[in-house]
């Protein structure tokens, strides 16, 4: 008996490994669009046996076990598939469909009014590398977002001029935190820079409308710039150029887990000005100097602490033609300003499906203007707390929550000497506390098709009135690169800030956004077209006593078209703007087009990299139909135009690494062929003398040498042939 | 007789368990030479496939993980764009794998800043730094943990032949990586008939490659 169970047993044992059942499964793996996909693979599970699905997407192999089994097939770009499966011997014929996998290039994003340039997300319409490397920007942010669509040429005052709206209208933001003077304090009619640096930044969200509901006050757009992690390595700057000096480093600790740094820049322009004759007459040389400092740390894996600190001082002073003197006389206008922006923000997950931001922010500035009779103190102060709550729903779907405190101080004191015996005096102060709060939901139905639903509530007790601001988008994806958006919301903002300081002070200005989009980005070319209604309300009108019955609308065209292939190593984009627009505020009589909008705009951005010469060369060319402005003897109000404004500005960089020092030499003009500017003119009180308003110089030239120490780029940049 | 059963048992069972080396070594020795030798992206995947089929039926070994990833790294050499760091993600996921079956491991670090410089070419511009850095420290990693290894030194020195000259890159700064990843190999020898030995013509193709003016 015994020997025979051995024997049984025996058999069994060596039964299972001498006779092997062959099975054969066959069969042809499709997409949802019953298209066959090649390259698949396909297999018993935890098993040697399996194949690959042919060009056609058909595959045979034939599996050694027997019974229940689990066929897998998995393939880049899909979800993968299991099947549970009996094996018997018989040929088994298995034809599934895979369905296309949801990643960051198949997910529809939210593109109405939004531009974005970030290095993190792959499908962004610019890098922020090419906010430094556009021609006409000279390293300005706002001066690389000008030859977006959407954003007006506006030469004689800083800012984002965008879609019919003024520069105050769009709202700069730091990781989630308001910049109250995000450029440098100006004279009259003569633009500033940003004072940001664009390295500062990792990504660069500029929002042409429809934004939102994490941010408000800014009736036309929203410029939001998040700050770079931590560094990846140790290194230090050296900038010399025809403008000024500075220094910086930047320390990584060892661990990566912590860095710090600081940067100190030197701008005197009495040099160049020497040299480059200026229109206006400089009674004190412009010279800025500032810095600042920053701190990052992480704090966990997924937590993140950052601190940015930026102070800066400017002075001068310029003596202007006094239009209204017949003898020659020139005006003054001395200014010294104080500028701290300080801004704390800290990132960490909380679990697995909620992420928390806090944020702090300080910032002051103090601008001291003389002119011939008057001296003005006026201050700017903004405390702001800020918390977002954010919590992941399924797998795309996210739900936020925030609020926002802000405490404003606007101080404004002018001694006015009205004549040799009497001296006017006056200080007025005022105080707003601002809350906000605000809730949405980006909701994936599919991950072809989102919905935005946000609301935000705001209140300032120095307008003593609260809002409810709706704002809704709505985005579908048409094909691996298209995608369909829609977007609405109503968008307040305080009076500008000059109207803060009148008796009356008038309540919020309105705007309400209306804007579809279409757009196809692959790997080389964008296209984008944006058609956008708004309607302005409640403006501040000065006409008789200050009040909100001001109105107007805005609405048109955007279109942008960017080429990275068709011409070899040459990188350019196309805008166009079409705008019409017009809005009765301030003193004006009538609903007019104001003086800062023209009806057609377009850039050309052209950029070529020269590997052999080691030399990256840009241009850009600008064009604007004339703009309205304001002539006394017209009966027509804003009846004139002003000449059409074309301008080329030109750039190239040479790079060169010698040991583990990183060399930039660059030099850039602009307005290169010098063509004559006219932004406006300004009219003597009685109509008979005009003066043209235009920029400083006919041309601009900049020659910089940027050193970076520390770097090794030989091990960053790998050619494009690669 | 219960005895006699049980070393059946024992002995038959042992066979089985001991059965599977000659296999895997077997299924990888078939496949690890076209790894090397092939450039098409469609044989490239379907060696992948392979590897991963191997990995999956072998869960302790951590060469056919390394090898699923290299064959997906070297797909990246036959595409652009975004569908590289659609590569680039799947070959991570083998290579993490690896690295955790096998820290520490010199020929997973290299793979590693393999994966990294793949990275770079979807945008060279932007992502210079950060790829490139990372590349590099990988790569001084896997020198640190085997200095016999010439892979990190190959590596090194196409890095730098792809590298623009004003950028510190160029032949010149090439070749002597590429010299240095020669030496290495005349000496190297493989763990084993499945063990990681590429590398060694593609080295001798662009020192002639750096001579060339």
């Amino acid at each position: 008996m015994m020997k025979h169970i051995t024997t049984l047993l025996l058999l069994i044992l060596l039964g299972t490994q001498g006779i092997v059942a062959q099975t054969k499964i066959s069969g042809k793996i499709t997409d949802q669009k019953k298209q066959g996909i090649p390259g698949v693979n396909i297999l018993v599970k935890d098993t040697y046996d399996g194949g690959t699905t042919d060009v056609n997407g058909n595959y045979s192999f034939t599996a050694s076990d027997t019974g229940m089994v689990t066929l897998v097939a998995t393939m880049v770009g899909f979800d993968p598939i299991e099947k549970k499966i009996r094996l018997t011997g018989k040929d088994i014929a298995y034809s599934p469909v895979m369905k296309e996998s949801v990643n960051e290039l198949n997910v529809v994003t939210i593109s109405a009014g939004t531009i974005e340039a970030s290095d993190e997300k792959r499908t962004t319409v610019l890098k922020p590398l090419d906010i430094v490397t556009t021609a006409s920007a000279q390293g300005d942010i706002v001066g690389a977002l000008k030859t977006l669509p959407g954003a007006q040429q506006v030469g004689e005052s800083e800012g984002l001029f965008v879609r019919g709206g003024t520069g105050t209208e769009t709202k700069t933001i730091i990781d989630g935190m308001v910049v109250n003077n995000p450029f440098f304090s100006s004279v009259p009619d003569i633009a500033t820079r940003g004072r940001f640096s664009p390295f500062l930044f990792k990504g660069t969200v500029f929002s042409t409308g429809g934004y939102s509901a994490q941010y408000g006050q800014g009736m036309s757009s929203v410029l939001a710039l998040e700050t770079q992690d931590l560094p990846d390595r140790t290194s230090s700057t050296v900038a010399i150029s025809t403008v000024g000096v500075g220094v910086g480093h930047n320390h990584l600790w060892k661990d990566k887990g912590m860095s710090a740094g600081f940067d100190l820049n030197y701008t005197n322009l009495v040099p160049y000005f020497s040299l480059v004759k200026q229109v206006p007459e400089y009674t004190r040389a412009p010279q800025f100097s500032g810095g600042s400092l920053n701190f990052r740390k992480k704090t966990s894996a997924s937590g993140i602490l950052k601190f940015y600190g930026y102070f800066n001082t400017s002075d001068l002073g310029i003596k202007t033609f006094d239009i209204d003197s017949t003898d020659g006389f020139k005006k003054l206008f001395e200014l010294n300003n104080l500028n701290i922006y300080t801004n704390l923000t800290y990132k960490e997950r909380l679990g697995e499906k909620y992420v928390l931001n806090i944020g702090a922010s300080y910032s002051t500035n103090i601008d001291k203007i003389k002119t011939i009779s008057d001296t003005i103190r006026s201050q700017s102060d903004l405390t702001q707390g800020r918390v977002v709550l954010s919590r992941g729903v399924g797998k795309l779907s996210i739900i936020r929550v925030g609020a926002e405190y802000q405490y404003a101080f606007d101080g404004f004191k002018i001694d006015s000497r009205v004549n040799p015996y009497y001296v006017y005096h006056n200080t007025t102060n005022i105080y707003d506390n601002y809350v906000a709060g605000f809730a949405e939901s980006d909701i994936y139905l599919t991950h072809k098709l989102v919905l935005r639903l946000g609301v935000r509530a705001e209140n300032s007790t120095l307008l003593k009135k609260a809002v409810i601001a709706p704002r809704t988008s709505i985005a579908y994806k048409l094909g691996q690169y298209s995608q369909v958006s829609f977007a609405y919301g109503e968008f307040y903002q305080k009076p500008d800030r000059d109207y803060l300081f009148y008796p009356q002070i008038p309540g919020y200005n309105k705007a309400t956004h209306y804007i579809l989009n279409v757009q196809r980005v692959d790997d080389y070319h964008t296209l984008r077209a944006e058609i956008y209604f708004k309607k302005y309300d409640n403006l501040t009108s000065t006409l008789s006593d200050t009040t909100n019955s001001g109105k107007g609308y805005a609405q048109g065209l955007d279109v942008f078209w960017r080429d990275k292939k068709s011409i070899k190593g040459v990188d350019y984009w196309i805008s166009y703007t079409y705008l019409d627009t017009k809005r009765q505020w301030l003193n004006y009589p009538k609903e007019v087009m104001p003086p800062f909008a023209a009806t057609h705009t377009a850039t050309l951005v052209f950029k070529k990299f020269f590997t052999k010469l080691n030399l990256s060369t840009g241009l850009t060319y600008s064009y604007a139909t004339g703009r309205p402005y304001y002539n006394p003897n017209n009966p027509n109000f804003m009846g004139d135009r002003t000449i059409e404004f074309n301008t080329i500005g030109v750039n190239a960089a040479y790079l060169r690494q010698i040991g583990n020092c990183f060399a930039v030499l660059a030099v850039s003009v602009g307005n290169v062929i010098g063509n004559q500017q006219v932004y406006s003119y300004n009219y003597s009180y009685d109509g008979m003398r005009r003066e043209a308003v235009g920029p400083p110089a006919k041309r601009f030239f900049f020659i910089g040498l940027f050193l970076s120490f520390g770097q090794d780029r030989s091990k960053e940049v790998i050619d494009n042939n690669n | 007789m219960k005895k006699l059963i049980l070393i059946a048992l024992v002995a038959t069972i042992g066979v089985s368990a001991k059965a599977q080396n000659p296999r895997y070594v077997a299924a990888m020795e078939k496949n690890t030479p076209m790894a090397d030798t092939a450039r098409d992206g469609e044989h490239l995947q379907s060696l992948a496939n392979n590897f991963e089929r191997i990995a999956g039926a072998e869960k302790s070994e951590w060469l056919p993980l390394y090898y699923a990833a290299y064959c997906y790294a070297k797909m990246t050499y036959t595409t652009k764009g975004n569908t590289i760091d659609t590569y680039c993600d799947k070959a991570d996921v083998f290579i993490k794998k690896a690295d955790s079956l096998n820290p520490n491991n010199s020929e997973i670090y290299t793979l590693k800043a393999m994966i990294a410089s793949a990275r770079i070419s979807v945008n060279p511009m932007t992502r210079g730094q950060k790829y490139g850095t990372e590349s590099a420290e990988l790569r001084d990693k896997a020198k640190e943990l085997d200095p016999t290894n010439p892979r990190p030194y190959y590596l090194e020195g196409t890095a730098y032949f792809y590298t623009p000259p004003m950028f510190g890159g160029g032949k010149d700064k090439a070749k002597p990586a590429f010299e240095k990843a020669m030496k290495l190999f005349e000496t190297f020898k493989p763990a084993s008939s499945i063990a990681p030995n590429w590398g060694k013509d593609a080295t001798a193709y662009f020192l002639k490659k750096c001579d060339e003016k």
